[in-house]
């Protein structure tokens, strides 16, 4: 019998000075902190880039879905550089272009319209997390 | 005669699962915008997903980073993988100084965490002073 995971890791690009970084960030949040408490977590993306062993433990051990701000698509790589494998991978900017009355504007944080439209990918991506989590391994 | 300008280059932790790495982005970002012509930023994470021009980044600008916990990861990712920053910089030392306490939430900073923001804001622009001054 397999074992059913306990936490979906959701890591946002650490994106500054890009309003698509924000909106990924709030994305985030809003899963961790509204939609999906206790099932999705975080974890600061820049300890994968210095090698930090318990970020390291938590996207090896975990399923990961990440959301990227632009097509450098750090995070994503970021964990694949650590040996993770990312079952989701998101670009921010596919939530606007799907949703493109909810323009999102600020750099460091987004604006009314990007909470909004973080809340409405945030509820994408939950059905992601609850695939997931529910997924046995083999 | 030809005046060279330096910018200097400021690197943010910005890490997402602690209080500090929002307060870390948020006054980065206000430092960025108040001193245009000085300063310049890189995502962090770009160090491990960019190339070799990202890579070059700390041996192009004077670099200070600022990092919201005691892992360093900012200051520890662009020395490894760019070059020894010039200056880094930890939010709890800054908070400390100031004598003011560290805010509580990860997101939708409001006037209560403002003067948090300010400090450490003040703290960067200083840093970017000193490190002007001594390039």
């Amino acid at each position: 019998m397999g074992k059913k995971h306990k936490q979906v890791v959701v890591l946002p690009c650490s994106g500054i000075g890009k309003v698509f970084g924000a909106l990924a960030r709030e994305t985030a949040y809003e899963l961790v902190e509204r939609l999906r408490p206790g099932v999705a977590t975080l974890t600061c993306l820049p300890l994968l880039v210095i090698n930090d062993p318990e970020a390291v433990a938590l996207v090896t051990e975990n399923p990961v879905i990440t959301i990227d701000g632009c097509p450098k698509d750090c995070a994503k790589k970021s964990v694949e550089a650590v040996g993770g494998k990312v079952a989701k991978a998101y670009e921010a900017i596919r939530f606007y272009k799907e949703h493109k009355d909810l323009k999102p504007e600020g750099l460091s944080e987004v604006d009314e319209s990007g909470r909004k439209l973080a809340q409405v990918a945030a509820r994408e991506v939950a059905e992601e997390v609850d695939k997931l989590a529910a997924e046995e391994e083999k | 005669m030809e005046i060279q300008v330096t910018k200097v280059g400021v690197v943010s932790c910005s890490g997402e699962e602690l209080p500090e790495g929002t307060l870390c982005r948020l006054a980065c970002r206000k430092v960025l915008e108040e001193r245009p012509g000085e300063t310049v930023t890189i995502c962090l994470p770009l160090f491990i997903a960019g190339g070799e021009e990202e890579r070059a980044f700390a041996g192009k600008y004077p670099t200070i980073t600022v990092d919201g916990c005691d892992k360093f990861c900012a200051a520890k990712a662009t020395e490894k993988l760019s070059g020894k920053p010039s200056k880094t910089l930890l939010i709890p030392e800054i908070l400390k100084k100031h004598g003011l306490t560290p805010p509580n939430k990860l997101r939708h900073f409001g006037p209560e965490e403002q003067a948090a923001v300010n400090a450490v804001a003040e703290e960067i622009a200083r840093a970017v002073d000193e490190v002007l001054e001594e390039e």
